[in-house]
């Protein structure tokens, strides 16, 4: 991308706000967000972001699935954390993460539409951006 | 076939002792019998940082949020809410009732954290400029830019009444218009990203989160005082932040949001990081700048304050990185928004890093005038193990503890320095009562002799008298004089110090000899730590009378030197004991006795 000017910054704004509304309305889109600060990785978010990873090729379901990374969401007690949202169900954050209970994640809750026991947590504060 | 309403029952540790499990059997059964267990999933969760009001039970998609929820209630939150799809208004939170030093009424949220600063962390992908854009990034400097002066960037943090988070609490706005006054044509700005306190990471999760909002923040700072070139001093010890700021550099400055004529404005900022070797000295922020400059890190005396003559001499803004990353969402919602959270005197959040011996450790973000107590015991769960809270570390090296009775003390600048202790940069470590505060003093003295620079003899000298003094009080050697040459010793250095470092070097020891001087005499008279952290002091023996013999103490041994047969009373030979306490740990008959 080249250097942008005023209106190429609203513009790109106004899409990217956009997007993640459709993603939300239209829902074809589930996303699976590995929380990968240093805490995260040293806990092991990196073997947990490997078995998502594989299990969403087992099921063949890559093509629905976008796998993303983001930094520390706090909740460093229960590390490592993923956050799943598919259209139709509750957001979720997901914490004590291993590979066994990742693989859990894809098979129960992305692909039979079930929350997985045990490994709730709840998001720590309301998002002041989007209220 | 999908569920089309889940039922969360929180399993916290809090939660659990108020019999949430009773609660998530009955649900599970209700459901079933009313015959809707095909529509509702119930599920366990972690805790949800409510303690206070548990056990909790949440409801989605609707989002009711039950409290106080008793096992009874579980038919009728099935009937109600499962089959018919009505709340159960008895049970929902009643905001009302929240009890808060805070003068924020019209946010709807019934968690005690408040996110402004952690806004972005564990939302966006850090290392995509875009996500950061979606969520009104840059727009603060668009809006600066092209609707503000500089001065009224200024003016808009002095409604704010935004205060450096880096420990001091100096007034932001004050710092930027000292230096956009100051004269002089180059002016800088600087990222003070050097965390040093042991426990303390909420500055490098910030950056390893959210890089853009640190940046953004600088080049509003250069707009708003003139100035073109910022530098990001950070530790080397902390790759992965480093490597997404690079990342967040060149994505900004491809997408024209830093470099030459920003947006077609017509100003220029330029941020380059430097990399710091980890000396806590160069935290402060003029031993930065030396070694910013290239040369060795260490304080010189202020005046003349960085906003006259900083790096390279010239007027220079420093600021830490968590007061950075408030600074977008204050230009962007406005001065007064912000004013509306915390005090009168401490507006906005502050960031914790809370460790220790917490159920729930993590970054916690709260308003200036939660309590203590809110953190500690909602939010942090309450002490593990059902142990007994003994204190609390704020501040680091440079704070002091906090006990138990001063637990319901708003947070803010003032009320933690009438405590004696300070707001730091947000460590916050738990004690509970197997902790020695001798062997904690000690601890963060010894700290202080290492980072001490020792270009001024009071924190140089006195760092190494004091932990002198403490460690052979640990050891069983001290003498009752030696608790008035501690405060002599750490007054001096409170004083006389040049920096910080040795200004506040004596708080832990001196606070901790004003809470718990008892402790300290039965180290001094009694030779005797009595929780055996200090290992001089302690005897482990085992009282014929209870010990059944179970072998489990001589199974945990390291050395092992426990002796004895299946179902007879055991012996420790103290000769060979290494004092480790698994003997006491693991004892289920209380046959292992500590002295």
């Amino acid at each position: 991308m080249a250097k942008m000017t005023l209106e190429q910054l609203r513009k790109l704004r106004e899409e990217k706000k956009r997007d993640i509304e459709r993603r939300e309305t239209e829902g074809k889109e589930i996303r699976i967000i590995v929380g990968m600060g240093t805490c995260g990785i040293a806990a092991g978010a990196r073997v947990a972001f490997d078995a998502i990873l594989a299990a969403v090729e087992r099921h063949g379901i890559g093509a629905s699935v976008v796998l993303a990374q983001t930094g520390c969401m706090g909740l460093c007690h229960v590390e490592p954390t993923v956050e799943v949202l598919v259209p139709g169900m509750p957001d979720t954050i997901y914490g004590k993460v291993d590979a066994a209970t990742a693989t859990k994640i894809v098979d129960r809750h992305v692909v039979a539409r079930a929350l997985v026991n045990e490994h709730i947590y709840d998001r720590p504060a309301a998002d002041i951006i989007r209220n | 076939m999908a569920y089309r309403q889940y039922m969360l029952v929180c399993g916290g540790t809090g939660c659990e002792s108020g019999k949430s499990d009773e609660i998530y059997k009955r649900l599970i059964a209700e459901a079933d019998a009313q015959g809707v267990k095909d529509a509702v999933q119930i599920v366990k969760t972690g805790c949800f940082g409510f303690c206070e009001k548990g056990p909790i039970v949440k409801v989605l998609p609707e989002e009711s949020f039950y409290v106080e929820v008793k096992p009874d209630d579980a038919k009728e939150i099935i009937a109600e809410q499962a089959v018919k799809g009505r709340e159960v208004k008895r049970l929902l939170y009643d905001k009302s009732t929240r009890k808060s030093n805070n003068k924020i009424d019209d946010i709807e949220f019934y968690q005690k954290q408040f996110r402004i600063v952690l806004r972005n962390c564990g939302v966006i992908n850090p290392e995509n400029i875009e996500e950061y854009i979606a969520r009104d990034g840059y727009a603060a400097l668009e809006k600066a830019l092209f609707q503000m002066k500089g001065e009224d960037v200024i003016a808009e943090l002095k409604t704010a009444g935004l205060r450096g988070r880096g420990g001091a609490g100096f007034p932001t706005w004050l710092k930027w218009d000292l230096t956009r006054k100051a004269p002089g044509d180059v002016k800088y700005i600087i990222c003070n990203a050097d965390e040093g306190d042991p426990g303390a990471y909420m500055d490098r999760s910030t950056i390893e989160g959210d890089p853009h909002s640190v940046l953004e923040a600088m080049a509003l700072a250069g707009y708003a005082i003139g100035s073109n070139k910022g530098y990001v001093y950070i530790r080397a010890e902390y790759p992965l932040a480093i490597d997404r700021l690079k990342i967040a550099i060149a994505q900004a400055k491809e997408y024209g949001l830093l470099g030459d004529d920003i947006l077609g404005s017509g100003f220029s900022f330029d941020v380059e990081i430097r990399l710091g070797a980890g000396a806590f000295v160069c935290g402060e922020e003029t031993a930065l700048m030396r070694s910013l400059e290239g040369n060795r890190g260490m304080p010189v005396p202020k005046p003349p304050f960085p906003a006259i003559s900083g790096l390279w001499k010239k007027p220079t803004v420093i600021n830490n990185v968590e007061t950075l990353a408030n600074i977008p969402v204050i230009i962007t919602k406005g001065g007064a928004w912000f004013a509306k959270i915390g005090t009168e005197k401490s507006t906005g959040t502050k960031v914790f890093a809370l460790t220790g011996k917490v159920n729930n450790s993590g970054l916690v973000e709260v308003p200036m005038g939660t309590t203590l107590r809110e953190i500690i015991f909602d939010i942090g769960g309450g002490i593990r193990g059902g142990k007994k809270f003994k204190g609390v570390q704020t501040g680091g090296p440079s704070g002091g503890i906090i006990v138990e009775k001063d637990l319901d003390a708003p947070i803010s600048y003032e009320s933690l320095a009438a405590l004696g202790s300070m707001m730091g940069s947000g460590g916050m470590i738990v004690m509970d009562e197997d902790d020695c505060v001798v062997d904690v003093s000690k601890f963060y003295m010894e700290f202080c002799v290492d980072e001490s620079c020792g270009k001024c003899a009071p924190c140089r000298i006195g760092t190494n008298q004091m932990h002198d003094i403490l460690d052979r009080i640990t050891k069983g050697k001290g003498e009752e004089a030696d608790l008035a040459r501690l405060e002599r010793i750490g007054k001096a250095m409170t004083k006389a110090s040049l920096c910080m470092l040795g200004g506040s070097a004596a708080n832990p020891t001196l606070s901790t000899i004003r809470h718990f001087r008892e402790e300290y005499l039965a180290h001094i008279r009694d030779k005797k730590c009595l929780t055996g952290k200090c290992k001089d002091l302690v005897t482990y023996s085992i009282d014929p009378s209870k010990c059944i013999g179970c072998t489990l103490c001589a199974k945990k041994c390291p050395v092992p030197c426990i002796a004895g047969e299946r179902k007879q009373a055991h012996v420790i030979d103290a000769s060979r004991c290494v004092k480790c306490g698994e003997c006491y740990a693991v004892c289920k008959f209380g046959a292992v006795v500590k002295n």
